[in-house]
């Protein structure tokens, strides 16, 4: 096969950037979870959330 | 109304949640199909097996121009409508499109050597490709260096849409001047150019591209949907602890 070197460098370069974009999303997207986990587990929720006793008391007539 | 309900950020989680993975799983199976069908195209007539590089140029190009005109319309839904799911989109998409753009750029260099003997000529389609993904990174600098996250957003949305304008001269830029880039070979007046046995493996690789383009921006969205719950949620932890 003609200029494989610049052929197999094109889809290893393809590869890698696409791969550690990929990485990067899901480790920020896990470390955003992780963060509201433990807010959560801190008893500080969102006003909105169906968890929070304050917007429970709210709904109950 | 329908859309303006579904532009909702609890709905576009529990929307994207189910979606995601099938998107993802879509683009992994069309992406498949198209290396496998890329492998067994015949050779071009001019460029022999180089043509394999194709398969990923074209799509990471027609990506990386089709993420920043999305980022112009999220652009308008900042300025006119302040939509919060429109800024989160805006946001999500700059290191997404950045990336197509590099490597846009990185695998049409590995191209030029061995077909035009060059990595790099300054001819108006790769300069505006250039200027495309430095308007990516300037869109993204801009947002890190203004704190207040709805002054940046509106600061990213006016750049973004003012070089909007480099989109039409990225694509008609190989009509408007004599580029050593070749003319417009698949979307054109008078149809495409390339014979079958090239162009559906080619635009089987686009669909499954643009597929993980969309898995990709989905997950950086809910990412940074989560991330200002995160901020908020703090902030208020921190004003809770000080009254």
């Amino acid at each position: 096969m003609e200029h494989v070197a610049f052929i197999a460098a094109s889809y290893i370069v393809s590869a890698l950037g696409l791969g550690l974009l990929a990485l990067w999303l899901l480790m920020d997207n896990g470390a955003q979870k992780r963060a509201l986990a433990e807010l959560e587990a801190r008893g500080v929720r969102r006003r909105s959330s169906p968890a929070n006793p304050a917007r429970l008391e709210e709904r109950t007539p | 109304m329908a859309f303006l309900d579904l532009a909702n950020p609890t709905r576009f989680l529990s929307y994207s949640g189910r979606l995601l993975p099938w998107v993802a799983g879509a683009a992994v199976l069309v992406l498949a199909i198209g290396f496998g069908l890329a492998f067994r195209a015949p050779a071009d007539y001019q460029q022999g097996e180089t043509v394999k590089i194709m398969y990923v140029h074209v799509p990471f190009a027609w990506l990386a121009m089709f993420a920043y005109t999305m980022m112009a319309a999220s652009s308008l839904g900042i300025l006119v409508w302040r939509h919060p799911l429109a800024d989160v989109a805006h946001k999500a998409a700059a290191p997404i499109g950045a990336t197509f753009a590099a490597l846009c750029l990185v695998t049409g260099a590995l191209w030029g050597r061995p077909m035009w003997g060059t990595y790099w000529v300054w001819d108006a389609r790769l300069t505006s490709m250039l200027v495309l993904l430095l308007l990516y990174l300037g869109v993204m600098a801009l947002r890190a260096a203004i704190d207040d996250p709805s002054r940046s957003g509106r600061a990213a949305a006016v750049l973004t849409l003012v070089g909007v304008v480099n989109i039409p001269i990225v694509k008609f830029s190989v009509d408007w001047w004599n580029t050593l880039h070749q003319p417009a070979s698949v979307f054109r007046m008078g149809g495409s150019t390339i014979d079958a046995a090239l162009l559906w493996p080619l635009m089987t690789c686009a669909l499954g591209f643009t597929l993980l383009f969309v898995a990709l921006h989905m997950l950086a969205m809910r990412t940074e949907i989560l991330r200002r719950r995160v901020e908020v949620l703090e902030a208020r932890a921190a004003a809770e602890a000080v009254g």
